[in-house]
Protein backbone atom coordinates (compact mmCIF):
# COMPACT_ATOMS: atom_id res chain seq x y z
CA UNK A 1 0.00 0.00 0.00
CA UNK A 2 1.16 3.62 -1.12
CA UNK A 3 1.80 6.20 1.63
CA UNK A 4 -0.78 8.67 1.39
CA UNK A 5 -0.43 12.26 2.21
CA UNK A 6 -1.27 13.04 5.42
CA UNK A 7 -4.48 15.38 6.60
CA UNK A 8 -3.11 16.31 10.00
CA UNK A 9 -4.47 19.61 9.05
CA UNK A 10 -7.83 19.06 7.76
CA UNK A 11 -8.60 16.61 10.85
CA UNK A 12 -8.04 19.84 13.21
CA UNK A 13 -10.03 22.09 11.12
CA UNK A 14 -13.00 19.85 11.52
CA UNK A 15 -12.65 18.95 15.10
CA UNK A 16 -12.51 23.34 15.62
CA UNK A 17 -15.89 23.59 13.65
CA UNK A 18 -17.54 20.10 15.52
CA UNK A 19 -15.89 22.48 19.24
CA UNK A 20 -18.15 25.55 17.75
CA UNK A 21 -20.99 23.71 17.10
CA UNK A 22 -21.43 22.05 20.28
CA UNK A 23 -20.23 25.32 22.21
CA UNK A 24 -23.21 26.98 20.43
CA UNK A 25 -25.75 23.90 20.86
CA UNK A 26 -24.79 24.13 24.85
CA UNK A 27 -25.51 27.94 24.70
CA UNK A 28 -29.17 27.79 23.13
CA UNK A 29 -29.81 25.06 25.44
CA UNK A 30 -28.64 26.58 28.45
CA UNK A 31 -29.97 30.34 27.63
CA UNK A 32 -33.06 28.96 25.59
CA UNK A 33 -33.63 32.54 24.14
CA UNK A 34 -37.48 32.93 24.26
CA UNK A 35 -37.77 34.33 20.70
CA UNK A 36 -36.51 30.65 19.54
CA UNK A 37 -38.22 28.57 22.34
CA UNK A 38 -41.12 29.76 22.48
CA UNK A 39 -41.92 30.32 18.33
CA UNK A 40 -43.65 27.65 16.80
CA UNK A 41 -42.46 25.86 13.45
CA UNK A 42 -43.73 22.89 11.84
CA UNK A 43 -45.32 21.43 14.97
CA UNK A 44 -42.03 22.11 17.24
CA UNK A 45 -39.90 25.44 18.28
CA UNK A 46 -37.70 27.16 16.14
CA UNK A 47 -35.21 26.20 18.99
CA UNK A 48 -35.62 22.23 18.17
CA UNK A 49 -35.08 23.09 14.15
CA UNK A 50 -32.14 25.17 15.00
CA UNK A 51 -30.70 21.96 17.18
CA UNK A 52 -31.62 19.04 14.14
CA UNK A 53 -29.81 21.47 12.34
CA UNK A 54 -26.99 21.80 13.84
CA UNK A 55 -26.92 18.27 14.86
CA UNK A 56 -26.97 17.35 11.45
CA UNK A 57 -24.32 19.45 10.33
CA UNK A 58 -22.58 17.77 13.40
CA UNK A 59 -23.21 14.00 11.82
CA UNK A 60 -21.71 15.07 8.37
CA UNK A 61 -19.00 16.42 9.65
CA UNK A 62 -18.32 13.01 11.58
CA UNK A 63 -19.52 11.22 8.55
CA UNK A 64 -17.59 12.61 5.80
CA UNK A 65 -14.69 13.63 7.37
CA UNK A 66 -13.42 11.43 10.22
CA UNK A 67 -15.36 8.26 8.71
CA UNK A 68 -13.93 9.15 5.41
CA UNK A 69 -16.98 9.23 3.40
CA UNK A 70 -15.42 11.77 1.64
CA UNK A 71 -12.77 9.70 0.15
CA UNK A 72 -14.71 6.80 -0.69
CA UNK A 73 -16.38 6.03 -4.26
CA UNK A 74 -19.41 7.40 -4.97
CA UNK A 75 -21.74 5.10 -5.03
CA UNK A 76 -20.70 3.15 -2.05
CA UNK A 77 -21.18 6.37 0.03
CA UNK A 78 -24.71 6.59 -1.67
CA UNK A 79 -25.77 2.64 -0.77
CA UNK A 80 -24.42 3.61 2.88
CA UNK A 81 -25.89 6.81 3.18
CA UNK A 82 -29.26 6.62 1.10
CA UNK A 83 -30.94 3.73 2.36
CA UNK A 84 -30.27 5.23 5.99
CA UNK A 85 -31.46 8.83 5.35
CA UNK A 86 -34.48 7.21 3.99
CA UNK A 87 -35.89 4.84 6.60
CA UNK A 88 -34.46 7.11 9.01
CA UNK A 89 -37.01 9.83 7.86
CA UNK A 90 -39.79 7.19 6.97
CA UNK A 91 -40.00 6.09 10.39
CA UNK A 92 -39.61 8.90 12.19
CA UNK A 93 -42.34 10.99 10.67
CA UNK A 94 -44.66 8.00 10.98
CA UNK A 95 -43.87 7.82 14.59
CA UNK A 96 -43.78 11.30 15.87
CA UNK A 97 -47.14 11.67 13.34
CA UNK A 98 -48.97 9.11 15.89
CA UNK A 99 -47.05 9.69 18.46
CA UNK A 100 -48.94 13.45 18.16
CA UNK A 101 -52.44 11.64 17.61
CA UNK A 102 -52.19 9.75 20.71
CA UNK A 103 -51.45 13.30 22.61
CA UNK A 104 -54.68 14.45 21.14
CA UNK A 105 -56.69 11.66 21.86
CA UNK A 106 -55.37 11.28 25.56
CA UNK A 107 -54.62 14.83 26.87
CA UNK A 108 -58.31 15.39 26.87
CA UNK A 109 -58.81 12.69 29.38
CA UNK A 110 -56.00 13.36 31.53
CA UNK A 111 -56.61 14.68 34.85
CA UNK A 112 -54.83 17.17 36.56
CA UNK A 113 -57.30 18.45 39.26
CA UNK A 114 -59.51 16.03 41.48
CA UNK B 1 -14.36 -18.66 -12.51
CA UNK B 2 -11.91 -18.45 -10.34
CA UNK B 3 -12.62 -15.04 -9.43
CA UNK B 4 -16.00 -15.61 -7.84
CA UNK B 5 -14.71 -18.37 -6.20
CA UNK B 6 -13.61 -18.51 -2.66
CA UNK B 7 -10.52 -20.27 -2.12
CA UNK B 8 -9.90 -21.31 1.43
CA UNK B 9 -6.16 -22.32 0.58
CA UNK B 10 -5.36 -18.60 0.18
CA UNK B 11 -7.27 -17.63 3.25
CA UNK B 12 -9.77 -15.57 1.46
CA UNK B 13 -13.23 -17.84 2.42
CA UNK B 14 -14.01 -14.40 4.04
CA UNK B 15 -12.71 -12.10 2.07
CA UNK B 16 -14.81 -12.30 -0.89
CA UNK B 17 -11.83 -13.73 -3.16
CA UNK B 18 -10.14 -10.99 -2.59
CA UNK B 19 -12.54 -8.82 -4.82
CA UNK B 20 -12.90 -5.29 -3.29
CA UNK B 21 -16.37 -3.87 -4.88
CA UNK B 22 -16.29 0.13 -5.23
CA UNK B 23 -12.89 -0.11 -4.13
CA UNK B 24 -13.55 -0.96 -0.65
CA UNK B 25 -12.16 -4.85 1.10
CA UNK B 26 -14.81 -6.69 2.65
CA UNK B 27 -14.04 -6.35 5.93
CA UNK B 28 -14.44 -1.91 5.54
CA UNK B 29 -17.75 -2.54 3.65
CA UNK B 30 -19.05 -5.43 5.97
CA UNK B 31 -18.06 -2.73 8.79
CA UNK B 32 -19.98 -0.19 7.15
CA UNK B 33 -23.14 -2.59 6.67
CA UNK B 34 -23.02 -2.51 10.35
CA UNK B 35 -22.92 -0.34 11.17
CA UNK B 36 -25.99 0.95 8.56
CA UNK B 37 -27.78 -1.71 10.96
CA UNK B 38 -26.62 -0.34 14.24
CA UNK B 39 -27.58 3.13 13.09
CA UNK B 40 -31.41 1.62 12.15
CA UNK B 41 -31.72 -0.14 15.91
CA UNK B 42 -30.65 3.13 17.54
CA UNK B 43 -33.31 5.01 15.58
CA UNK B 44 -35.64 2.33 16.66
CA UNK B 45 -34.41 3.35 20.01
CA UNK B 46 -35.00 7.02 19.37
CA UNK B 47 -38.03 6.69 17.20
CA UNK B 48 -39.24 5.31 20.79
CA UNK B 49 -38.42 7.90 22.84
CA UNK B 50 -40.13 10.08 20.05
CA UNK B 51 -43.11 8.81 19.61
CA UNK B 52 -43.39 8.80 23.27
CA UNK B 53 -42.66 11.58 24.22
CA UNK B 54 -44.69 13.53 21.65
CA UNK B 55 -47.59 11.65 23.22
CA UNK B 56 -46.62 13.02 26.73
CA UNK B 57 -45.90 16.53 25.02
CA UNK B 58 -47.50 18.48 27.83
CA UNK B 59 -45.78 16.57 30.83
CA UNK B 60 -42.77 15.22 29.42
CA UNK B 61 -39.85 16.52 32.14
CA UNK B 62 -37.28 18.71 31.10
CA UNK B 63 -34.26 17.83 30.67
CA UNK B 64 -32.65 20.98 32.35
CA UNK B 65 -34.29 20.41 35.52
CA UNK B 66 -33.33 16.60 35.59
CA UNK B 67 -29.44 16.79 34.53
CA UNK B 68 -28.18 19.84 36.82
CA UNK B 69 -25.00 18.55 38.45
CA UNK B 70 -21.41 18.52 37.88
CA UNK B 71 -19.07 16.48 40.18
CA UNK B 72 -17.82 17.57 43.31
CA UNK B 73 -19.62 21.18 42.92
CA UNK B 74 -22.55 21.99 44.49
CA UNK B 75 -25.22 23.59 42.96
CA UNK B 76 -27.30 23.97 39.89
CA UNK B 77 -25.31 23.94 36.37
CA UNK B 78 -27.74 22.56 34.10
CA UNK B 79 -26.01 20.62 30.73
CA UNK B 80 -22.26 21.69 31.75
CA UNK B 81 -21.18 18.31 32.79
CA UNK B 82 -22.81 16.47 29.54
CA UNK B 83 -21.32 18.98 27.46
CA UNK B 84 -18.02 17.96 29.04
CA UNK B 85 -18.58 14.13 28.13
CA UNK B 86 -19.36 15.13 23.81
CA UNK B 87 -16.75 17.01 23.95
CA UNK B 88 -14.30 13.82 25.55
CA UNK B 89 -15.86 11.65 22.77
CA UNK B 90 -15.55 13.98 19.93
CA UNK B 91 -11.85 14.13 21.16
CA UNK B 92 -11.32 10.53 21.16
CA UNK B 93 -12.84 10.53 17.93
CA UNK B 94 -10.25 13.11 16.96
CA UNK B 95 -6.99 11.10 18.19
CA UNK B 96 -9.11 8.04 16.75
CA UNK B 97 -8.71 9.62 12.99
CA UNK B 98 -5.48 10.94 13.80
CA UNK B 99 -4.14 6.90 14.81
CA UNK B 100 -5.85 5.50 11.01
CA UNK B 101 -3.91 8.57 9.33
CA UNK B 102 -0.52 7.74 11.13
CA UNK B 103 -1.34 4.30 9.80
CA UNK B 104 -1.33 5.22 6.58
CA UNK B 105 1.95 7.04 6.91
CA UNK B 106 3.10 3.59 8.59
CA UNK B 107 3.94 5.37 12.14
CA UNK B 108 3.40 2.65 14.24
CA UNK B 109 4.62 4.79 17.19
CA UNK B 110 2.12 7.71 16.66
CA UNK B 111 -0.37 5.37 16.08
CA UNK B 112 -0.22 3.79 19.63
CA UNK B 113 0.43 7.00 20.93
CA UNK B 114 -2.53 8.06 19.52
CA UNK B 115 -4.84 5.06 19.95
CA UNK B 116 -4.00 4.74 23.70
CA UNK B 117 -5.69 8.33 24.07
CA UNK B 118 -8.68 7.20 22.48
CA UNK B 119 -8.50 3.95 24.79
CA UNK B 120 -8.26 7.02 27.15
CA UNK B 121 -10.95 9.18 26.39
CA UNK B 122 -13.41 6.16 26.18
CA UNK B 123 -12.55 5.35 29.62
CA UNK B 124 -13.16 9.10 30.45
CA UNK B 125 -16.42 9.21 29.02
CA UNK B 126 -17.59 5.64 30.38
CA UNK B 127 -16.70 7.19 34.10
CA UNK B 128 -18.59 10.14 33.71
CA UNK B 129 -21.52 8.34 32.60
CA UNK B 130 -21.72 5.55 35.08
CA UNK B 131 -21.41 9.18 37.18
CA UNK B 132 -24.44 10.55 35.89
CA UNK B 133 -26.39 7.52 35.97
CA UNK B 134 -25.44 7.19 39.77
CA UNK B 135 -26.65 10.81 40.39
CA UNK B 136 -29.83 10.01 38.52
CA UNK B 137 -30.24 6.57 40.34
CA UNK B 138 -29.62 8.82 43.87
CA UNK B 139 -32.09 11.89 42.53
CA UNK B 140 -31.76 15.34 43.60
CA UNK B 141 -35.01 16.77 45.60
CA UNK B 142 -37.27 14.07 46.09
CA UNK B 143 -40.91 14.52 45.13
CA UNK B 144 -44.44 12.66 46.11
CA UNK B 145 -46.47 10.34 43.76
CA UNK B 146 -50.13 10.74 43.52
CA UNK B 147 -52.77 7.73 43.64
CA UNK B 148 -52.64 7.93 39.52
CA UNK B 149 -48.86 8.07 39.01
CA UNK B 150 -48.43 11.25 38.33
CA UNK B 151 -45.32 13.41 40.14
CA UNK B 152 -45.57 16.36 42.29
CA UNK B 153 -42.87 18.48 43.01
CA UNK B 154 -41.94 21.36 45.54
CA UNK B 155 -40.82 24.58 44.58
CA UNK B 156 -40.30 27.76 47.10
CA UNK B 157 -42.42 31.09 46.33
CA UNK B 158 -39.27 32.26 43.60
CA UNK B 159 -40.13 28.85 41.67
CA UNK B 160 -36.72 27.39 42.43
CA UNK B 161 -37.02 23.37 43.53
CA UNK B 162 -36.26 22.53 46.48
CA UNK B 163 -35.82 19.39 48.14
CA UNK B 164 -38.25 17.10 50.53
CA UNK B 165 -35.49 17.17 53.20
CA UNK B 166 -35.44 21.12 54.24
CA UNK B 167 -39.04 21.19 54.74
CA UNK B 168 -40.06 18.15 56.09
CA UNK B 169 -41.01 18.07 59.53
CA UNK B 170 -39.17 15.88 61.99
CA UNK B 171 -42.12 13.62 63.73
CA UNK B 172 -41.25 10.18 65.27
CA UNK B 173 -41.64 7.68 62.79
CA UNK B 174 -43.37 4.16 64.00
CA UNK B 175 -42.57 2.40 60.06
CA UNK B 176 -39.26 0.11 60.60
CA UNK B 177 -38.09 -1.66 57.97
CA UNK B 178 -39.29 -5.23 57.66
CA UNK B 179 -36.62 -7.89 57.62
CA UNK B 180 -36.79 -11.10 56.33
CA UNK B 181 -37.31 -12.92 59.91
CA UNK B 182 -39.76 -11.08 61.30
CA UNK B 183 -42.54 -12.49 57.76
CA UNK B 184 -44.09 -15.60 56.48
CA UNK B 185 -44.06 -14.23 52.95
CA UNK B 186 -41.80 -11.85 52.72
CA UNK B 187 -38.69 -11.70 50.72
CA UNK B 188 -37.62 -8.15 50.71
CA UNK B 189 -38.45 -4.47 50.58
CA UNK B 190 -36.91 -1.22 49.52
CA UNK B 191 -34.63 0.67 52.05
CA UNK B 192 -37.22 3.19 53.62
CA UNK B 193 -37.51 6.61 52.00
CA UNK B 194 -35.75 9.30 54.10
CA UNK B 195 -38.43 11.22 54.79
CA UNK B 196 -42.29 9.85 54.80
CA UNK B 197 -45.14 10.99 53.43
CA UNK B 198 -47.00 12.21 56.38
CA UNK B 199 -44.11 14.41 57.25
CA UNK B 200 -43.68 15.72 54.19
CA UNK B 201 -47.39 16.45 54.78
CA UNK B 202 -46.99 18.09 57.62
CA UNK B 203 -43.94 19.68 56.48
CA UNK B 204 -46.17 21.30 53.67
CA UNK B 205 -49.11 22.59 55.77
CA UNK B 206 -46.74 24.85 58.50
CA UNK B 207 -45.00 26.54 55.85
CA UNK B 208 -46.73 28.88 53.86
CA UNK B 209 -44.34 29.76 51.37
CA UNK B 210 -44.07 26.40 49.64
CA UNK B 211 -45.91 25.28 46.33
CA UNK B 212 -46.52 22.29 44.73
CA UNK B 213 -45.39 21.98 40.75
CA UNK B 214 -46.98 19.67 38.77
CA UNK B 215 -45.73 17.67 35.43
CA UNK B 216 -48.24 19.93 33.35
CA UNK B 217 -46.71 21.88 30.79
CA UNK B 218 -47.68 25.68 29.88
CA UNK B 219 -47.56 24.98 25.90
CA UNK B 220 -47.26 28.55 25.60
CA UNK B 221 -44.35 29.44 28.12
CA UNK B 222 -42.87 25.70 28.22
CA UNK B 223 -43.04 25.74 32.14
CA UNK B 224 -44.39 22.97 34.58
CA UNK B 225 -47.45 24.61 36.23
CA UNK B 226 -47.26 25.47 39.59
CA UNK B 227 -50.64 25.51 41.73
CA UNK B 228 -52.38 27.18 44.67
CA UNK B 229 -52.23 26.30 48.00
CA UNK B 230 -55.48 25.25 48.11
CA UNK B 231 -55.02 22.88 45.06
CA UNK B 232 -51.78 21.49 46.34
CA UNK B 233 -54.24 20.70 49.15
CA UNK B 234 -56.69 19.09 47.52
CA UNK B 235 -53.36 16.91 45.31
CA UNK B 236 -51.57 16.29 48.32
CA UNK B 237 -54.66 14.24 49.73
CA UNK B 238 -54.30 12.09 46.93
CA UNK B 239 -50.87 11.44 47.69
CA UNK B 240 -49.83 7.59 47.80
CA UNK B 241 -45.73 7.49 48.70
CA UNK B 242 -42.65 9.90 48.36
CA UNK B 243 -40.30 8.91 45.31
CA UNK B 244 -36.56 9.76 46.00
CA UNK B 245 -34.70 9.24 42.81
CA UNK B 246 -35.16 7.51 39.07
CA UNK B 247 -35.64 3.66 38.57
CA UNK B 248 -37.30 1.53 36.19
CA UNK B 249 -40.43 1.37 38.80
CA UNK B 250 -40.86 5.21 39.70
CA UNK B 251 -38.43 8.51 38.81
CA UNK B 252 -38.84 12.06 40.97
CA UNK B 253 -38.26 14.06 38.26
CA UNK B 254 -41.75 13.32 36.27
CA UNK B 255 -42.82 10.06 33.60
CA UNK B 256 -41.01 6.84 34.70
CA UNK B 257 -41.23 6.61 30.73
CA UNK B 258 -38.66 9.11 30.98
CA UNK B 259 -35.88 6.89 33.37
CA UNK B 260 -36.78 3.82 31.49
CA UNK B 261 -36.16 5.50 27.85
CA UNK B 262 -32.96 7.08 29.78
CA UNK B 263 -31.48 3.80 31.03
CA UNK B 264 -32.36 2.01 27.86
CA UNK B 265 -30.82 4.17 25.11
CA UNK B 266 -27.73 5.73 27.55
CA UNK B 267 -27.47 2.10 28.75
CA UNK B 268 -26.97 0.42 25.23
CA UNK B 269 -24.77 3.63 23.98
CA UNK B 270 -22.59 2.93 26.85
CA UNK B 271 -22.50 -0.81 26.04
CA UNK B 272 -21.54 -0.10 22.58
CA UNK B 273 -18.65 2.47 24.17
CA UNK B 274 -17.89 -0.32 26.31
CA UNK B 275 -17.19 -3.05 23.75
CA UNK B 276 -15.82 0.01 21.57
CA UNK B 277 -12.85 0.15 24.02
CA UNK B 278 -12.36 -3.68 24.49
CA UNK B 279 -11.90 -3.92 20.66
CA UNK B 280 -9.53 -0.65 20.89
CA UNK B 281 -7.49 -2.25 22.88
CA UNK B 282 -7.57 -5.13 21.07
CA UNK B 283 -6.23 -3.71 18.53
CA UNK B 284 -3.64 -1.48 20.65
CA UNK B 285 -1.93 -4.61 21.34
CA UNK B 286 -1.66 -6.13 17.89
CA UNK B 287 -0.44 -2.40 17.00
CA UNK B 288 2.52 -2.64 19.96
CA UNK B 289 3.31 -6.33 18.71
CA UNK B 290 3.92 -4.89 15.72
CA UNK B 291 1.47 -7.34 13.59
CA UNK B 292 0.00 -4.51 11.45
CA UNK B 293 3.65 -3.32 10.26
CA UNK B 294 4.59 -6.91 9.25
CA UNK B 295 0.99 -6.84 6.88
CA UNK B 296 2.43 -3.63 5.40
CA UNK B 297 -0.89 -2.02 6.31
CA UNK B 298 -3.16 -0.49 9.27
CA UNK B 299 -6.61 -1.21 7.89
CA UNK B 300 -7.73 -2.94 10.48
CA UNK B 301 -7.09 0.51 12.56
CA UNK B 302 -9.08 2.42 10.20
CA UNK B 303 -12.11 -0.53 10.58
CA UNK B 304 -12.31 -0.31 14.45
CA UNK B 305 -12.03 3.55 13.97
CA UNK B 306 -15.50 3.07 11.74
CA UNK B 307 -17.20 1.71 14.74
CA UNK B 308 -15.58 4.35 17.21
CA UNK B 309 -16.55 7.29 14.98
CA UNK B 310 -19.98 5.77 14.80
CA UNK B 311 -20.01 5.46 18.86
CA UNK B 312 -19.51 9.12 18.83
CA UNK B 313 -22.06 9.65 16.32
CA UNK B 314 -24.65 8.47 17.94
CA UNK B 315 -23.62 10.30 20.87
CA UNK B 316 -23.97 13.34 18.79
CA UNK B 317 -28.09 12.43 18.52
CA UNK B 318 -28.88 11.14 21.68
CA UNK B 319 -27.03 14.39 23.37
CA UNK B 320 -29.69 16.49 21.15
CA UNK B 321 -32.61 14.47 21.69
CA UNK B 322 -31.81 13.73 25.42
CA UNK B 323 -30.55 16.55 26.42
CA UNK B 324 -31.20 19.93 23.82
CA UNK B 325 -34.37 19.00 22.67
Amino acid sequence: MSHTESHVGLIWRVFAFLSVITVLEVFLGITKPDILHLTPLLGTSVLNWVFLLLTLVKAYGIAWYFMHLKDEKTWFRRSIVWPVVFLISYLTFFLLYEGQAVYEIGHEWTRWTY
Amino acid sequence: MEAIIADSQKGEAWSGGGNRPYGASYGKMMMWFFIMSDALTFLGFLGAYGFIRFSFIDSWPIADQVFTHIPFVHGVFPMYYVAFMTFVLIFSSVTMVLAVDAGKQMNQGKVIFYLGLTVIGGLIFLGSQAWEWKTFINGSYGAVELIDGKIVQFVDNTGKQISLESFASSTHSDRVQQTKNNGIWFEHEASLPQVTLEQVKEGFASHSDIYLRTELINLETKQKTIVSREDANILLSKSVKVVQGANLKENEYGKTLFADLFFFITGFHGFHVTSGILINIIILINVILGVYQRRGHYEMVEKVGLYWHFVDLVWVFVFTFFYLI
